[in-house]
């Protein structure tokens, strides 16, 4: 009994010598800790309102509870499930088209042998990326007018009548995902090259011996070497399919393509932050977190099994 | 590679096909700036009839001067300037200490920390919670909310962390010889050391900050603190609903697409004049936090 006392006692002395000597780090971690805490954390207490029945003036603790409610409105409105759909179809497309497109671009920047010619046309391909979403559905918006933007010009040109692309649903998809690819494909093409980069040059070199054209060299050296980087891109790709560029979509859209560009994220922004219906876009807020989460780790145990690799 | 004439006629076939495609896709990518640039400088009913493909037609600067006398231009550009430096130094204050606490063997609960960290990245609460969440905490339309509760996140964090976590012992004992604390060993040791890294996330902060408009666009209700992305964001919709401006701004020489094409062109050209000095780290950034064994 006086043992464990003593025990105790000296562990409570070791603890106590150890903050003594090592505060300082402690004073390091605290701001981090509170703003993680703060606007992460709390934020995940208040979740709970979607299960509530919330109103601002009751708060979050004293609001009533009503169970899975918001849960079966969700899933008995044709505006969610529609919104639903469409976020796993612009999901699949943009990784059907988007994907390996800069796996396309880092095979051949590879193949260019003149490097001023390869770093000037990687620092274009690249730039789209720092520009801001808000610019870049400018640009769609111009390009894409029936009137003013250039599309039409050029299809003018053809022969074919102006189109209003941006109020036609089924052109939505399209644009959405082409400007994705302009503004990323590039970019993303960084980490293949990378990969690519780190291939064992001897192999090359036995092929070359051997008779090996480029073309050959890209498809059986090149691309198998790079495979371990596409499965673990891809893997991360799907891990993240919910998360679909939605403040795009915000600008882009309009109440007449809402039927194919509306997503769970657009909608929850009109539902709560504009429609002021709290509980129920928190409600389809936690859907989607939580099969985000289920795809995030289920991608990330594939993952280590895979390659050893965690993720994190 | 020189030795060019040894490949086959089929290898060059090869190389110059993979140059034209390369360059039309360098072409396609950068074609947009230069027609938003063109229409920016052409006159307003050129513009508005679509006949600008890639140079100015009738150049006139008339859409400059009219957004730069726009008394709400100016602000938002200031206020972009200021969310941008402001809130990444913040940030830098917040990753910075944290990521160094959580690299250091001694820390009493590093692993639940570093998962309390992480866990983020893979659960968040959403939109709607952290919407009442700011609200609560009374940080709706102000400067300080919007660069405070943006400061951080769990990606920066691991990413400065595994970098610090690499940095070989032996580079800290001198310092800790000389009685050095840990506010100096991070100061004089580890930040010197890292400084591709924190460039890494300097420059993830600053992107961020500039190309921000969601939240801007939902926290702040007083125009005079919105910053660029906002403003143009407002422009780009009365832009959408271009019968009723075109209507108002007929006469002028400028015209709703150039004034939209202008703001555009003058929110890129800071990214341009710092794009050569951020560009030699992104390649490294990339790799630096992506994939951590």
């Amino acid at each position: 009994m006086s043992n464990q006392k003593a025990n105790s006692n000296g562990r409570l002395l070791r603890l106590y010598d150890h903050f003594k000597r090592e505060w300082q780090i402690y004073i390091l971690l605290l701001p981090m800790i509170i703003w993680f805490a703060v606007f992460l954390y709390k934020p995940m207490y208040g979740l709970q309102i979607a299960f509530k029945d919330y109103s601002i003036f009751r708060g979050i603790a004293a609001s009533p509870w009503i169970g899975f409610e918001h849960f079966q409105t969700l899933f008995g409105s044709d505006q969610f499930m529609r919104a639903l759909r469409n976020t796993f179809m612009i999901s699949m497309l943009s990784l059907c088209f988007g994907f390996p497109m800069p796996i396309i671009l880092a095979l051949m920047f590879n193949e260019i042998t003149n490097q001023i010619f390869k770093r000037t046309a990687q620092t274009v391909v690249y730039l789209p990326h720092f520009i801001s979403t808000v610019i870049i559905a400018g640009i769609v918006i111009t390009a894409f007018s029936p009137t003013a933007g250039i599309v039409n010009t050029f299809l003018g040109w053809l022969g074919i009548e102006p189109i209003y692309f941006l109020i036609k649903p089924e052109w939505f998809r399209p644009i959405f995902i082409g400007s994705g690819i302009w503004q990323e494909a590039g970019f993303s093409s960084i980490v293949f090259l990378a990969a690519i980069a780190g291939v064992n040059p001897s192999l090359y070199e036995s092929a070359v011996v051997d008779g090996a054209s480029r073309w050959q060299m890209m498809w059986k050296i090149t691309l198998p070497s790079i495979l371990p980087t596409i499965i673990i891109m891809l893997i991360i790709r799907i891990g993240n399919l919910l998360e679909v560029g939605f403040e795009l979509i915000i600008v882009l859209y309009q109440p007449s393509t809402y039927e194919t560009a509306d997503v769970i994220n657009t909608y929850i922004y009109r539902q709560g932050v504009q429609g002021a219906q709290y509980d129920l876009a928190a409600a389809a807020g936690l859907f989607n977190a939580v099969i985000a989460f289920v795809l995030v780790m289920t991608a990330n145990t594939i993952s280590k099994r895979y390659s050893r690799t965690s993720l994190w | 590679m020189a030795n060019m004439n040894l490949y086959s006629r089929s290898d060059k076939l090869f190389v110059y096909i993979n140059m034209v495609l390369i360059a039309l896709f360098t072409l396609s990518t950068l074609y947009p700036f230069i027609y938003i640039a063109a229409v920016s400088f052409s006159d307003g009913s050129a513009a508005s009839a679509g006949i600008v493909v890639y140079r100015p037609i009738a150049a006139t600067l008339s859409a400059y001067d009219y957004i730069l006398s726009e008394p709400l231009f100016w602000t938002s550009y200031v206020n972009t300037f200021i969310y941008t430096f402001g809130g990444t130094f913040i940030s830098l204050l917040i990753i910075v200490p944290g990521a160094y606490a959580l690299s250091r063997p001694q820390l009493i609960g590093r692993r639940f920390f570093n998962l309390f960290v992480a866990f983020t990245m893979w659960f968040n609460a959403g939109l709607i919670p952290f919407f009442l969440n700011m609200r609560d905490l009374n940080l709706m339309d102000s400067y300080w909310g919007l660069i405070i509760a943006f400061a951080c996140n769990a990606f920066n964090i691991i990413l400065l962390r595994n970098f610090f976590e690499a940095i070989p012992q032996s580079f800290e004992e001198a310092a800790r010889m000389d009685g050095a604390n840990e506010f100096q060993v991070l100061w004089k040791v580890f930040i010197p050391l890292s400084k591709p890294a924190i460039a890494t996330i300097i420059l993830f902060c600053m992107v961020a900050r500039w190309n921000g408009f969601f939240w801007a666009m939902i926290v702040l209700k007083d125009e005079q603190k919105i910053p660029l992305q906002v403003y143009l964001r407002q422009v780009i919709a009365t832009l959408k609903d271009d019968e009723e401006f075109g209507l108002q701004v007929m006469n002028f020489s400028y015209s709703a697409e150039t004034v939209t094409a202008a703001i555009m062109v003058c929110s890129i050209i800071p990214v341009l004049i710092f794009y050569p000095f951020i560009q030699k780290y992104f390649n490294k950034g990339i790799m630096l936090g992506g994939v951590k064994e």
